[in-house]
């Protein structure tokens, strides 16, 4: 007994080192960074890291849990009022405190919306979140006194503490609250991963009758992926809120919740890192195309809508030409490098830390 | 290290007497109208170009009819750029579209004051979309000129001292709305159909100060959300209730929509429509196809709404006249339309600004300069509030009618009002375009 | 008339609409498993394609047949050209595929006939018919509209349970690899089955866009409820697709009339969650329910 305990403590104490290893140094690089740069790119990398937060809860659940979620711009919705509820006729609170406040309140509604859903599988569950994506925004304009309405709620700045000097930008202040929060988020569900509860929501997505069989208990493993994802959505959507200045439906559509689906595929489906990449398509290729339409000089109907063919076009081509994304577009490449140019053929150390999932099975 | 001391002091001396020189310039041309030569007297202001930015929703379930704005605004800027430009400086518009979600607002918003350095924001569109950037947009000190919503939160000069309103608030509209109802349609049971969110409701909010309140049940009060097209039930509830006048608080698509559930139950009540929702272009295009058991443009017959610029199918006003041509030129594949008009009755506006801003205005004389000067002549019905009080732009509207075949006819005069005071008679008459149509 | 008679012949016409694009995602969801994201879009498309071609002079019934024919075309390319090489692919990869596809219909379409607002003329009139005094809010076009529905339902039943056609795509669905083995053109079914789909999808458009108006995003309220619809009444039966549809319209409605207008998906989404917990496939599901 005392020699497994201490053969699983070696095991595990390595790995989660590992991560705080990987997470300082990445905390480190990204303080760096957005010191170096303008407000400007500090305050697109902040969304960068709100979409990761979200996306990484959602490649959780969508990826490793096999469990497809249209609703995750609803749950950020939540967190988003959760947060500007709290912050209403400008009440001050510890950004800490609104975000974790965020977190619990969506996490409660995960776990509300989890079990209900617990028996739902594939299309089903699609059209029950795809539901739940539509029906909350329309809680927001119905309870006009308490959520705004459709003007929605104006959330005041984060100002920075008075010990980082009086120019310090408002906008690096909240990238770092984003990278903090980001990091934070992805240390967390590396570790939940490599352990009991992560096998277990790859058990249950590959075969969840042999899953069942082994012991795993199905219905609270389906819940817990919901609950966490719940409650990263949430946690992103209070950083959201921050960072528009108002929480409106208008900002909750359908569409983010499509948008958080395409960014997880695209960035590489069962992967942590996946996240993050598809963060940066979903911040950037917008912001690339947005100058077309006043600076082309076609007609006004084709110029406004051409950034929009492109960014279909990409999603459509993106499938056809990287099936697994940009992740797996890079271990391909990173594979096919070390075949030629390797020189430890078959296993050999990871000089890298390597969070992600291998491929999901196709 | 060796650093040749001669060749360093004189390095030196040279700067010194550039940077001095700089520094005479900037004192010597900041605010100061009467010299003839441009300076770069503030961001996106340089010798030869003035850039202002915008975000608009290009795509998305807001586009149809409010994308056409931007371009028509680019259309007369270049129209200006061609015949000289402003002192000589060319107008370069920059538009992003946000599709209506106050996220991208956010993010486009600082693309244009950090990136683009625009030396303002311009005809902003939408409520919710342009409350996520005012008080940021206010604390850069950029000037946000002429939101395109008729709220009347933009009217905040001790908290966003830099923001202006433009078209008349819905509250206003309601009331003199109101009161034309009060006036010519006196005895008749008066029903409301609106948006359900404060452009619906600010006109509510008017016509019942004018009305009263307990005039019009809460059976007789509709409301329906921009993203539900199923309005039968409204319309039904409309008519089950005996109202014989509805006001409608809707934008074009839900007019038609309206009109068509109304047709659909034999219903046919005066309508009393939102300027936002009354473009006749856009309603008869609506309607046409639905000439079948006597339904379609007859539907137009007589509606009553409101009107603040001349109205589009008046082709011998010289405004209109102007600016179609304009339009026939630069911007053809569009409709001529409300929102065509709209989009370079907003440009005039923003050129008249300029001009009263002086030649190197920086953006906190500029600001002054528009709350100081009257500014008239312009196409406009009735006359902006601008003021050091008052960001409200034009303060009221005067009546027309529609017939069947879409002729508009205007009634009674020009009426003005504030949200809480009361509607008075506007005295000023039309004015007419200068001669090139550049002010 | 009564208010609830009212809200019932509303909630009728609108059920239609959802049950015909519930019908054409249960068709492609049965071919090929893909739930088709971009078939609102594609709708749409052809709806203004039939649009170009009436203000262009031709009769309504052209671009009736106009927009039937264009969707038959539209769903086979899609199959072919985009939908089938990432078959192999994770299931998801299709979703985005088609969210993608949706996003660039929704682009194309106002690049080349312009964004603004339009109207499509309807096949009949839309003045609700008379009975004895009182205006009945059902029209002839609503008439049509429900017939059309139904009677597409029928013969898509009669084509996949009595055909000899039917019964091939039917394998195909089921088992591609055996039906192969036995001689099927597994290939052309998958495309059969999308091109029809698609048909119905058009249809879908032209009876509806009389009444949403058209312009480039018309369509996509009516695929979330179509979806809803679907998955309410089992996305393996046809007839669980138009009930599903009809119930989403009368629940939309009744919720919409009784508690206000901004609560209607509230009410679809606690209706389809008490649902879908008891019967977790639909209504009319023949899967057998996981126990979990």
């Amino acid at each position: 007994m005392v020699a497994v305990q201490s053969r699983l403590d070696r095991l595990v104490r390595p790995t989660f080192g590992r991560h705080l290893l990987f997470a300082l140094a990445a905390a480190v690089v990204l303080l760096l960074l957005s010191s170096q740069i303008g407000a400007y790119d500090d305050y697109n990398l902040t969304a960068v890291a709100i979409f990761a937060v979200a996306a990484a809860g959602l490649n959780l659940l969508t990826g490793l849990n096999g469990q497809l979620s249209l609703g995750h711009g609803a749950l950020m919705a939540i967190g988003a009022y959760t947060a500007s509820l709290l912050l209403k006729d400008h009440h001050q609170f510890p950004v800490i405190v609104v975000l974790l406040a965020a977190v619990l309140s969506t996490g409660v509604i995960g776990i509300g919306f989890g079990y209900a859903a617990a028996r739902l599988r594939g299309p089903y569950l699609a059209g029950a979140t795809l539901t739940l994506a539509v029906a909350i925004p329309q809680v927001a304009t119905r309870y006009k006194s308490i959520f705004g309405g459709e003007s929605g709620l104006t959330v005041a700045p984060s100002s920075p503490p008075d010990w980082l000097g009086a120019d310090f930008p408002p906008e690096r202040w909240l990238a770092w609250i984003a990278f903090a929060a980001a990091i934070v988020t992805m240390v967390l569900l590396a570790n939940l991963l490599r352990g009991a509860p992560g096998r277990a929501f790859k058990a249950v997505r590959d075969n969840e009758a042999a899953a069942a069989l082994a012991g795993i208990n199905v219905a609270r493993t389906q819940v817990l992926a919901f609950v966490v994802s719940a409650a990263c959505a949430g946690l992103a959507g209070a950083l959201l809120a921050y960072w528009t200045g108002v929480t409106a439906p208008a900002g909750f559509t359908l569409a983010l919740s499509l948008q958080l689906i395409t960014a997880i595929v695209i960035g590489g489906l069962g992967s942590l890192a996946g996240a993050v990449w598809g963060s940066l398509v979903l911040v950037f290729v917008p912001l690339l195309t947005s100058g077309m339409a006043s600076r082309l000089s076609l007609p006004s109907s084709v110029a406004d809508n051409l950034p929009l063919a492109i960014y279909g076009g990409i999603l459509v081509i993106a499938m056809l030409v990287a099936p697994h994304g940009i992740q797996g577009a890079l271990r391909r490449i990173l594979a096919y490098g070390r075949a030629r140019w390797g020189n430890t053929p078959g296993g050999g150390q990871k000089g890298v830390v390597d969070w992600d999932d291998p491929a999901p099975d196709t | 290290m060796k650093s040749v001391m001669g060749g360093n002091a004189l390095r030196i001396r040279a700067i010194a007497i550039l940077c001095l020189a700089g520094l005479l310039a900037a004192c010597g041309t900041s605010g100061d109208s009467s010299s003839g030569t441009n300076t770069a007297s503030a961001p996106g202001i340089t010798a030869t170009t003035i850039t202002i930015g915008s975000t608009q929703p290009l795509t998305g379930r807001a586009a149809p009819g409010y994308s056409e704005i931007s371009p028509s605004s680019n259309a007369y800027f270049n129209y200006v750029n061609d015949h000289g430009g402003i002192n000589g400086r060319k107008i370069t518009y920059y538009y992003y579209d946000d599709g209506y979600n106050p996220t991208n607002t956010a993010s486009l918003t600082r693309k244009l004051i950090l990136e683009d350095k625009v030396f303002a924001m311009f005809s902003a569109l939408g409520t919710p979309t342009h409350l996520a950037v005012v008080d940021y947009i206010n604390s850069q000190k950029v000037p946000d000129l002429f939101v395109s919503s008729g709220c009347n939160c933009w009217n905040d000069v001790s908290n966003h001292p830099y923001t202006f309103g433009w078209q008349p608030d819905y509250t206003i509209e309601g009331k003199i709305l109101g009161q034309y109802i009060q006036k010519s349609l006196g005895g008749k049971k008066v029903g409301y159909f609106y948006q359900n969110d404060e452009f619906g409701t600010d006109g509510v909010k008017g016509l019942d100060a004018q009305l009263g309140a307990s005039s019009v049940p809460d059976a007789s009060r509709q409301n329906y959300v921009p993203t539900n097209t199923n309005i039968g039930p409204q319309i039904a509830a409309l008519k089950a209730s005996g109202a014989e006048v509805v006001v409608s608080f809707s934008i074009p698509a839900f007019t038609a929509l309206a009109l068509l559930g109304a047709a659909k139950l034999g219903y046919h009540p005066i309508w009393v429509v939102s300027n936002v929702g009354s473009d006749v272009t856009t309603l008869t295009g609506l309607l046409k196809n639905f000439s079948k058991g006597a339904v379609g443009g007859a539907l137009l017959g007589g509606m009553v709404t409101d009107a603040y610029l001349p109205l589009t199918g008046d082709s011998a006003n010289p405004w209109i006249s102007l600016f179609k041509g304009i339009h026939d030129k630069y911007v053809s594949n569009l409709p001529w339309d409300a929102n065509v008009l709209y989009g370079m009755a907003q440009a005039y506006t923003f050129v008249q600004a300029m001009k009263a801003a002086g030649r190197n205005p920086t953006r906190a004389s500029f600001v002054k300069a528009l709350e100081t000067t009257k500014l008239s002549g312009g196409p406009g019905l009735a006359p902006l509030g601008f003021s050091s009080s008052n960001h409200l732009g034009f303060l009221g509207v005067q009546i027309y009618t529609i017939a069947a075949d879409g002729t508009q006819t205007t009634t009674g005069p020009v009426y003005t009002s504030s949200d809480s005071g009361p509607i008075s008679q506007y005295s000023g008459s039309a004015s007419t375009p200068p001669a090139n149509g550049i002010p | 008339m009564s208010r609830f008679f009212v809200l019932t012949l509303n909630g009728v016409t609108q059920g239609a609409i959802y049950a015909a694009m519930a019908l054409a995602l249960v068709m492609i969801w049965r071919a090929t498993k893909v739930i088709n994201f971009a078939q609102g879009a594609m709708a749409m498309f052809t709806t203004y394609l039939a649009v170009f071609a009436i203000e262009h002079g031709t009769p309504y019934w052209v671009g009736f047949l106009v927009a039937l024919v264009s969707g038959l075309l539209l769903g086979a390319i899609v199959e072919r050209v985009i939908v089938r090489p990432v078959e192999s692919a994770p299931a998801l990869n299709v979703v985005i595929l088609t969210l993608g596809l949706l996003l660039f219909l929704e682009a194309l379409a106002p690049m080349a006939f312009g964004g603004q607002i339009r109207s499509f003329p309807p096949a009949f009139s839309i003045v609700g018919l008379r009975l004895g005094t009182s205006q009945v809010p059902f029209s002839p076009f609503d008439l049509f509209t429900l017939g059309s529905v139904v009677a597409v339902m029928l013969l898509l039943l009669v084509l996949f349970q009595k055909t000899d056609l039917g019964l091939r795509m039917r394998a195909s669905a089921f088992n591609p690899e055996v039906s192969r083995l036995l001689g099927i053109r597994v290939g052309r079914m998958l495309t059969l089955g999308w091109a029809l789909a698609s048909l119905v999808g058009a249809l879908a458009g032209v009876l509806i866009a009389p009444s949403l108006l058209l312009y480039p995003t018309f369509m996509d309220d009516v695929l979330v409820f179509g979806f809803t619809g679907a998955v309410l009444g089992g996305l393996d039966s046809a007839v669980g697709a138009v009930v599903g549809g009809l119930l989403m319209g009368f629940a939309l409605t009744y919720v919409g009339g009784y508690f206000g207008s901004d609560l209607e998906t509230v009410g679809a989404l606690v209706i389809l969650i008490a649902v879908l917990m008891v019967r977790p496939s639909g209504l009319f599901s023949v899967q057998r329910v996981r126990q979990v």
